[in-house]
């Protein structure tokens, strides 16, 4: 138990990085995912062309390897990055891509009927977005978004590779130092919690959705 | 009244309306008849702004208007959808209300009193609460009818109102376009592929004929 309560410090430390990275990841990601999402479902041919191509490389490529090129690639042609804003600057890049995903297939699922009886009511662009399209978007696709925010949680474990102080890194280290598996088996258990408390508060936002259908 | 002089409406290569001219009176009730395909609903888009025409003229009283581009003013066309399209996130009093509240910038009280009073006309108290997955189709229908209406529009327009209906709500549903025709003195254009039902209850038939159109792949 002393044990634990001495090497308790180093690892809630890394889980700040850890919950750092995550929520910056969401904030800025969700918002960032919809607009291109609107790009993608929008006239414009070259447009769509560009983020097409741009979601291909997202989702085409591990984002391990996204990591590497940002921190480690991008200094050999004279752009570098410091550790924590080369992970936000990849994490941001490459679940903006699968929120857009989803976000098109969202808007894409809501009959073209919708927008039309909002035209004949008159109601402008924008308030048929606010008040018709983006809540029944956002019934569609809180399930995938919930998915992608459980496997946000684990995927900042990846920052390790350039040498980020998050949670694994904090107890890999304490495990290589002092030989046992109790540093790891928190690890796992503190992830399990991050994990359980997001799905806790996806359920609750999907539970206040279901009232209509 | 309202006029539709030389309406031609093409999609692509394709000749959909062309040189359409008609007439409704006030308080009239206009059933707009035809084959599958010949331009009935098409039509109803087009009067509605939903599609532009290609050419001619749409005129109120004697004054030309755009259809594609409503003064919330002088709103002259409402529509009740097929599918009647009620918004499934808002409920019912909320569907009513929203575009009077939004648009016509009425305060909650005002559009409250005007829903409620349309929901008593059309045999609906007691549902504003709750959502449209919870009526059946034909309280949806009086749904759309009450939330088009609540626009104060000139015009109510239906697009095939009794293709989901069983033939108890086909009668009920001609009851309560009668009773707007007594009641409202509203306008109201029919469009649909039900003879029986149209001569029920309209006043003018006017028959949209298939062109001869030339198909281009």
């Amino acid at each position: 138990m002393n044990y634990i309560i001495s090497i308790m410090p180093s690892l809630l430390s890394g889980a700040k990085m850890t919950l750092i990275l995550f929520l910056w990841t969401l904030i800025i990601s969700i918002p960032l995912g919809i607009i291109v999402s609107l790009g993608l479902i929008s006239h414009f041919k070259i447009i769509r062309a560009i983020l097409k191509f741009y979601i291909w490389i997202m989702r085409g490529t591990p984002l391990l390897l996204q990591l590497i090129f940002i921190f480690y690639g991008l200094p050999i042609i004279g752009i570098i990055f410091q550790r924590y804003n080369a992970a936000l600057f990849a994490f941001i890049l490459n679940y903006t891509a699968y929120f857009a995903e989803i976000f098109r297939g969202g808007f894409q699922s809501v009959p073209g009927g919708q927008y039309e009886s909002a035209h004949v009511l008159q109601l402008t662009k924008w308030q048929t977005l606010r008040h018709i399209i983006i809540p029944q978007v956002s019934k569609i696709v809180i399930p995938s978004i919930g998915n992608e925010v459980i496997n946000l949680v684990k995927d900042t474990s990846l920052v390790y590779v350039i040498g980020l102080g998050e949670l694994l890194r904090a107890g890999n280290v304490a495990t290589a130092r002092d030989v046992t598996l109790v540093p790891l088996v928190l690890v796992g258990i503190i992830y399990l919690l991050m994990t359980g408390i997001a799905s806790f508060i996806l359920k609750k936002i999907e539970h206040s959705y279901s009232k209509w259908k | 009244m309202l006029e539709l002089k030389n309406i031609t409406k093409k999609f692509g290569s394709r000749t959909i309306l062309n040189k359409l001219n008609l007439t409704i009176l006030d308080q009239e009730i206009l059933a707009i008849v035809g084959p599958s395909g010949a331009g009935k609903t098409t039509l109803l888009r087009c009067l509605s702004g939903l599609e532009k025409v290609d050419s001619g003229q749409f005129l109120w009283n004697n004054q030309e208007f755009d259809p594609t581009e409503p003064s919330k003013d002088n709103q002259i066309t409402g529509v009740v959808f097929q599918s009647y399209e009620l918004f499934p996130n808002l409920t019912i009093i909320d569907n009513i209300t929203l575009a009077p509240r939004l648009v016509l910038k009425e305060d909650n009280s005002q559009a409250l009193q005007t829903a409620k009073q349309l929901l008593h006309d059309l045999d609906l108290t007691g549902k504003e609460e709750l959502y449209p997955y919870q009526l059946s189709g034909g309280q949806k229908q009086r749904v759309a009818i009450a939330r088009a209406l609540a626009m104060k529009p000139q015009i109510l327009c239906y697009d095939e109102p009794t293709s989901a209906l069983d033939p108890a709500l086909r009668a009920k549903v001609g009851e309560i376009i009668l009773q707007l025709k007594n009641n409202n003195k509203m306008t109201q254009i029919i469009v649909t592929h039900d003879m029986d039902f149209a001569h029920q209850v309209a006043d003018q038939i006017f028959t949209v004929k298939a062109l001869d159109f030339k198909k281009v792949d």
